[in-house]
């Protein structure tokens, strides 16, 4: 092994302990032996189904439309395409509270499409399923930008020999390019699902706060904070070990 | 890349503020002191200009919270005696009340939905906001309409007044429970009216981490002078009882 620069080595350490002591010391304040106690509590229970709910509704959301898009900004050729997957990245790197106030002016009772919504009485603000709108908004372009990848890397003579053979192109997508890109699939909904399960900002604004119909587990921790940190500690221990699985699933399922 | 990594390191240094010798009062208070208290601050400040006097505005409930985390605060005001007394052991005395205020009905300009009376928001087509439970207006909601008789299940639990009255003036919810300071500050962009009774009263303290306990307390003083008193009352509080 070659020796490693000292300061190399210190700054690498103090970078560790800046990542690792703050949830070294979650678990540590995390109240374990209340917490059948504290996770019982109907108002978390409600959380965390809750936030279940919407993540896998935010995910399958994500998949069923972020896939053809994917899709799209691989293999299709038209003006325009590479500012398309540049806007497709922007909801990446918004502030996410900023995400709320623009799905608040396009999806909210005054927003954009405010007249329609009221006329259709289908006002997502306030309902769970503007939780979900505010978590696929963040979510998507994970899936959108790990499939793209994939597909962008793939070898085109696969779908071309199936092209050749007389399928259609729906049926090659569907029987040759998506198993191909399956583990791709797999690994940008894993990214996408802990991104929605961990959406705060967007959801907080854009949906508001009401313990069973929009309050997920990262509101509830955010009010549990000032009313009973211990629950609050316990759910984040939740949510840091669901994380945690996520990370050891992606390194061990998933080709590198 | 020497020079990078003194530059990363300046922009790092510089990024947390290197004050120069303006001694800082930080004032954590109530979202219902929001416009009252930076007016409050610049008449601090004229009177002692080597001072800073920097707010931090939220529901009081995440106030006390940060406090009992060690928040570095030289004041705290909070809007009802429930939260002031949850961080009584955190304070150098005991709370001193500095005004006292009234809940207000908050509509949408030109009220379209006739929203008059506490009663009115348990129609089934008003979308009402409240604060969360433990949020001072919040509480004092419930209970005025727990004492009215009226029950009202709101669409969004917000976590300080000043999110209430944003969901109004957003026009998401139609009404919501906010104090009738807010109603006052928010004048034009909703409409709404005071409701009978005192509801809750600010109280504050000098808090016992503070490293400037004299400004601190001077501050306070300056609230409940005569001055400061006057300053309250145009923002539509009334006076300590």
């Amino acid at each position: 092994m070659r020796r490693t620069p000292g300061a190399l080595a210190a700054a690498a350490l103090l970078a560790l302990v800046l990542l690792v002591l703050p949830l070294v010391a979650l678990l540590l304040r995390t109240p374990w032996t209340r917490l059948p106690e504290l996770l019982g509590q109907e108002r978390v229970r409600d959380a965390l189904l809750l936030s279940l709910r919407c993540s896998l509704g935010a995910l399958a959301l994500s998949v069923l439309l972020g896939v053809p898009l994917a899709w799209l900004l691989a293999r299709s050729r038209f003006p325009g395409r590479r500012l398309l997957r540049g806007l497709v990245t922007v909801p990446l790197v918004l502030p996410p509270v900023v995400g709320g106030v623009a799905l608040l002016l396009a999806f909210g009772r005054r927003g954009l499409l405010g007249p329609l919504l009221v006329q259709g009485g289908a006002v997502p603000a306030f309902t769970s399923y503007g939780v979900v709108l505010a978590e696929t908004f963040v979510a998507l372009p994970f899936l959108v930008l790990t499939v793209e990848g994939a597909l962008a890397g793939l070898d085109p003579r696969h779908e071309e020999t199936a092209g050749t053979l007389g399928a259609r192109p729906l049926r090659v997508f569907l029987t040759v390019t998506l198993p191909l890109v399956g583990p791709s699939v797999a690994a940008g909904a894993a990214l996408a699902w802990a991104r929605a399960l961990g959406e705060f900002g967007a959801t907080i604004t854009f949906a508001g706060s009401l313990p069973g119909t929009t309050q997920t587990l990262p509101l509830s921790v955010y009010a549990l904070l000032a009313e009973d940190p211990p629950a609050a500690y316990a759910l984040s221990a939740v949510l840091l070990v669901v994380s945690v699985g996520l990370v050891l699933a992606l390194r061990t399922r998933l080709p590198r | 890349m020497k020079r990078l990594l003194a530059a990363l390191l300046l922009v790092a240094a510089c990024s947390c503020g290197g004050q120069d010798e303006q001694q800082r009062l930080t004032v954590f208070a109530a979202a219902s002191l929001s416009e009252s208290f930076p007016a409050l601050g610049a008449l601090y400040e004229k009177a002692h200009p080597e001072t800073d006097v920097v707010f931090s505005f939220a529901g009081s409930q995440s106030l006390v919270a940060q406090v009992l985390q060690g928040a570095p605060a030289d004041v705290l005001v909070t809007a009802d005696e429930a939260t002031v007394q949850a961080a009584a052991g955190e304070l150098a005395g005991a709370p001193v009340v500095l005004a006292r205020n009234r809940l207000a009905l908050i509509t949408e300009p030109g009220n379209p939905l006739g929203l008059r009376a506490l009663d009115d928001l348990a129609r089934p087509d008003v979308q009402v906001v409240l604060a969360g439970p433990t949020v001072p207006v919040g509480r004092a909601a419930r209970a005025a309409l727990e004492k009215a008789g009226v029950s009202v299940e709101p669409v969004s639990e917000e976590p300080d007044v000043k999110a209430v009255v944003q969901r109004v003036r957003l026009g998401e919810a139609d009404a919501g429970i906010a104090y009738a300071t807010d109603l006052a500050a928010a004048k034009g962009e909703v409409d709404g009216v005071a409701l009978p009774g005192v509801s809750n009263t600010c109280s504050g303290g000098v808090l016992r981490s503070s490293e400037q306990p004299g400004a601190a307390g001077a501050f306070l003083d300056l609230a409940r002078s005569p001055e400061g008193q006057r300053l309250l009352e145009s923002y539509g509080f009334l006076p300590p009882a």
